[in-house]
């Protein structure tokens, strides 16, 4: 791909009036700006480079992106549609609170949902993503145990097997991170979680069904005991999707949870963002939610301000609202049965891709597989050399994007596969001949998977050059 | 309606591979005590037409930018933004990938990524920028942390003249990490130089100022930056970004961190989010900076490509000595942002940047003409302060039977300015829109 700092000049569209020439007048010399050295482009080059990028990318509606723990289902087009009405998308944040009711109402009645949802009693939409949800959530049971005068307790617990955000989340939040192992089983090691309790614990971040796609069925033991030595328990909400309607973390003992609106309910990922991480809590955490809170009065909705123990804001206002809105308009398009009936379908696929592969590829937990499960590639690479990434890279030739590799970290080789419930039959046949080829040419002629892809706009990229020698921008 | 492609016998086909016959057996791993053992209480399904009349129905409720004439700022702009960049945005190729961990297959997502750094890079004049993070007030946040990991010291000094919904958010992150913030006094709109120099000692990180400030006037940042360089800190800008085209960029004001709130570079005020904040450093603070980065490269052939780069330095590698846990960040707003910067190019930026410097000029010279509303003085950039003889609170329901929307009354975040109030003129306002707010002004008198 070449940048549009590489394309010559061509002479730029009119989307604005000229200013007049003393426009600037006001500003002091010393403080203005005279050269701006950036590409001209007339609308029709801007056109076909954007357009040149969309062809170089794949997305959901290109095909099957089975991304393990990114959960990367359809997203309707009707909610792109819904978010760009003027009231919404050209709403002022600092317009009037009684003229944006209806505003205030779908935030409302979407927090609801999402209570109902996770058995949390308070809901904040405003975390901008997962790990800012998780931020969010880890800032609030510090200042619990502060307010509790519960000083001492600098530790998080999070499994080996955890999101990488959630060790990253708790140190930025102050606390050391304390590593427990995984089980036999694929679950928390329970005797290691016990030497690891103390009064020194804040709490424990767990994911259930875990990221090896396991559901961690000790979890109310677990709770327990976390809970018996005074910590409290943190839902990193990124596998949702397998439970929706079926169990609840309220119920499983967490106390706090994020959600990733951008996996469980459809809002499109859009290549990195923007996403949304609304924060649940149980009663005791709710004084500390992030500020403002909206609150429902009898005059109609309002934010308040005045929350004396709030952590504070984590962002500008009240959230990723656009994405808000998307998310809203799923809830209500499934109903109930239908979110059910999402995660039914999407453990059935993944259990049945799993079934479907379970010859060609190791499988290290035998337990049954919830949204996703985790294959690994060892046997296969110490028999041909061929590894992991190998068989990602040679399925891009077959037109399929391939599963997360290389993670959760307590599986060698890993292949994590999630190909959500808006997965046909079909589709899902598909990608089990997919890999299950790539697997038989692997043993077959190992060079060919190796050179992989051979297809793709580029080939493979040397990211170690990209490193030694850094190109971090175009120079006009 | 749901979106589930697979028909009923489907369905059964799949679980009878499986050995199941009840779709409950999927679940037999969740404990029974555990199990919620009934609907959820949601309100039933809606059809798209059923869902379209009740999302249509609550945006009627809201005020939209396009009834009123706006004079509302304050971190969120009614800007002109081209038809081409939601052209752009709703490609699905764009807007239905996931974060660009397969390159091969990313180019598209990963190439813009590395022209938005480059915009990045130009505007600000700094060296190194990242993908974006989730706005400008978490932007700043982490560029405060940067410094205190960059120094080993644990106190900023932020000017008053900084947006307080990003000094608030500051404050969260700072207090996470026991960093402390003081806070540099004002004078008149300005932040108090001399008094910054003196909180600005041996222990500070960094050194936190707005160009333009929240008040809308243009600071002299030098003074600042030499200050804070004396005693080994940092200078964090926060810049706005229109003023990036007109006013001396942050890279030559001695600037080390760049940060800030990019909404105005193509995206809809959407009820304040989403938004992109976009984050620029000095080249030998890349390995500090939060976030994904894009970097160019080759193949094996030598073709040219793009990759997210010094991962090193990110929380799926570094876990909990990562530079931030940000993963997600906001790569299709800065997708917008690359477009909206392409099509207008250096001229419309300009022209955009100029016409609301005019036009607040403008505004500035016929508010002056209503007695009661006394301005500030020189220099402002976009936005700028009047008293207000009527309380701001009367004051705005009036102007909106007009057809207004009022500026931020400062009582919001200042209380010791009750009775002003923060006008913003952006490209968008005529002379004609002007002319009506001053008019009514006479009238409500």
């Amino acid at each position: 791909m070449t940048s549009l700092f590489a394309s010559g000049p061509t002479r730029p569209g009119s989307y604005v009036p000229h200013a007049p020439e003393d426009a600037l007048e006001g500003i002091p010399a010393a403080q203005r700006r005279e050269d701006l050295d950036l590409p001209h482009m007339a609308e029709i080059e801007v056109a076909r480079h954007f357009t040149a990028l969309a062809h170089a990318n794949y997305g959901i509606d290109t095909g099957i992106y089975p991304l393990g723990s990114c959960t990367m289902k359809y997203n309707p087009k009707v909610n792109e549609a819904l978010s760009r009405l003027p009231g919404l998308a050209r709403l002022h944040p600092y317009t009037p609170v009684e003229r944006v009711q209806g505003a205030l109402e779908l935030m409302d009645r979407l927090a609801r949902a999402l209570r109902e949802i996770t058995g949390m009693d308070a809901i904040s939409l405003q975390p901008a993503a997962g790990a800012q949800g998780e931020l969010t959530g880890i800032l609030m049971i510090r200042a619990y145990h502060e307010a509790r005068g519960d000083a001492g307790r600098d530790q998080v617990i999070v499994p080996d097997s955890a999101h990488g955000t959630n060790p990253a989340t708790a140190a930025m939040a102050g606390f050391q991170v304390v590593t427990v192992p995984s089980d036999a089983r694929g679950g928390v090691d329970i005797d290691a979680l016990e030497r690891a309790l103390s009064p020194r614990v804040a709490a424990l971040m767990l994911t259930n069904p875990n990221t090896l796609g396991i559901f961690e069925d000790r979890i109310a033991e677990i709770a327990q005991r976390v809970h018996g030595v005074g910590g409290l328990l943190y839902y990193d909400g990124a596998n949702l999707n397998a439970i929706m309607g079926i169990t609840r973390p309220g119920d499983m003992g967490f106390d706090a949870v994020h959600l990733n609106l951008h996996k469980t309910f459809s809002t499109p990922h859009g290549g990195g963002g923007p996403g949304a991480g609304p924060v649940g809590v149980k009663a005791p955490l709710e004084p500390f939610l992030p500020t403002p809170v909206l609150e429902a009065t009898a005059d109609g909705y309002r934010f308040s301000w005045e929350r004396p123990r709030s952590i504070g804001p984590v962002r500008s206002f009240f959230g990723n609202f656009g994405m808000l809105v998307r998310a809203y308009a799923y809830i209500r398009a499934l109903g109930p049965e239908g979110l059910r009936e999402a995660s039914e379908q999407a453990v059935l696929n993944a259990r049945y891709l799993k079934h479907r592969l379970a010859d060609v590829l190791d499988v290290p937990y035998e337990r049954d597989a919830m949204h996703e499960f985790v294959l690994s590639a060892r046997s296969l690479q110490r028999a041909t050399g061929v590894r992991a990434l190998d068989l990602a890279k040679r399925l891009l030739d077959h037109g399929v994007h391939p599963p997360t590799v290389y993670f959760p970290l307590v599986v060698e080789e890993a292949l994590m596969i999630e190909p959500t419930e808006t997965e046909s039959l079909q589709r899902l046949d598909g990608l089990a001949e997919a890999i299950r080829s790539v697997v038989a040419e692997a043993r077959r002629d190992p060079d060919a998977v190796r050179r992989a892809p051979e297809r793709t706009p580029v080939g493979r990229l040397d990211e170690v050059r990209a490193v030694r020698a850094p190109d971090l921008g175009a120079r006009p | 309606m749901g979106y589930l492609p697979s028909t009923a016998p489907e369905r059964g086909r799949m679980l009878r591979a499986l050995g199941l016959d009840d779709p409950e057996a999927l679940f037999r791993e969740i404990p029974a005590a555990l199990r919620l053992g009934r609907p959820l209480a949601l309100e039933p399904a809606l059809s798209e037409l059923e869902l379209e009349r009740e999302l249509t129905d609550l945006a009627r409720r809201n005020l939209s930018l396009d009834e009123v004439v706006s004079f509302l700022g304050a971190g969120a702009y009614d800007r002109f933004v081209p038809a081409i960049v939601d052209e752009v945005v709703r490609r699905s190729e764009f807007y239905t990938a996931y974060t660009p961990y397969q390159p091969e297959v990313s180019q598209g997502t990963l190439t813009a990524i590395y022209e938005f750094q480059s915009y990045v890079c130009a505007l600000t004049g700094l060296d190194v920028a990242n993908a974006s993070m989730y706005d400008g007030a978490s932007a700043l946040a982490e560029a405060g942390v940067l410094a205190c990991h960059a120094t080993g010291r644990d106190r900023l000094v932020v000017s008053r003249a900084v947006d307080p919904v990003f000094r608030q958010v500051l404050g969260t992150y700072a207090r996470g990490q026991g960093i402390r913030v003081s806070e540099a006094p004002l004078s008149g709109y300005r932040t108090d130089a001399d008094a910054t120099a003196q909180l600005t000692a041996g222990d500070v990180a960094g050194v936190i100022v707005a160009q333009p400030n929240f008040f809308g006037a243009i600071e002299d940042p030098e003074p600042f930056a030499r200050r804070a360089h004396e005693v080994g800190a940092l200078l964090i800008a926060v810049a706005d970004p229109v003023g990036l085209a007109v006013l001396k960029p942050p890279g030559r004001f001695g600037a080390d961190v760049a940060v800030g709130e990019a909404q105005s570079w193509g995206l809809p005020p959407s009820f304040g989010g989403p938004f992109l904040g976009y984050f620029a450093a000095r080249r030998d603070l890349l390995r500090r900076l939060p976030g994904r980065i894009a970097g160019g490269t080759v193949d094996r052939e030598g073709r040219v490509g793009y990759v997210l780069t010094f991962q090193t330095r990110e929380q799926h590698i570094r876990r909990e000595r990562a530079t931030s846990n940000v993963c997600t960040n906001q790569a299709l707003c800065a997708l917008a942002a690359t477009v909206y910067l392409a099509a207008l190019g250096p001229g419309g930026l300009r022209d955009v940047a100029a016409l609301s410097a005019a036009g607040a000029r403008r505004a500035r010279s016929r508010l002056a003409a209503v007695r009661g509303y006394e301005p500030m003085t020189e220099p402002f950039f976009q936005e700028f302060v009047t008293r207000s003889p009527v309380d701001p609170e009367e004051l705005g329901p009036k102007l909106l039977e007009r057809g207004i929307l009022m500026g931020l009354p400062l009582a919001v975040h200042y209380p010791e300015f009750a009775d002003r109030i923060l006008w913003a003129v952006t490209e968008r306002r005529t002379e004609r829109d002007i002319d009506a707010l001053g008019r009514a002004l006479e009238e409500i008198a």
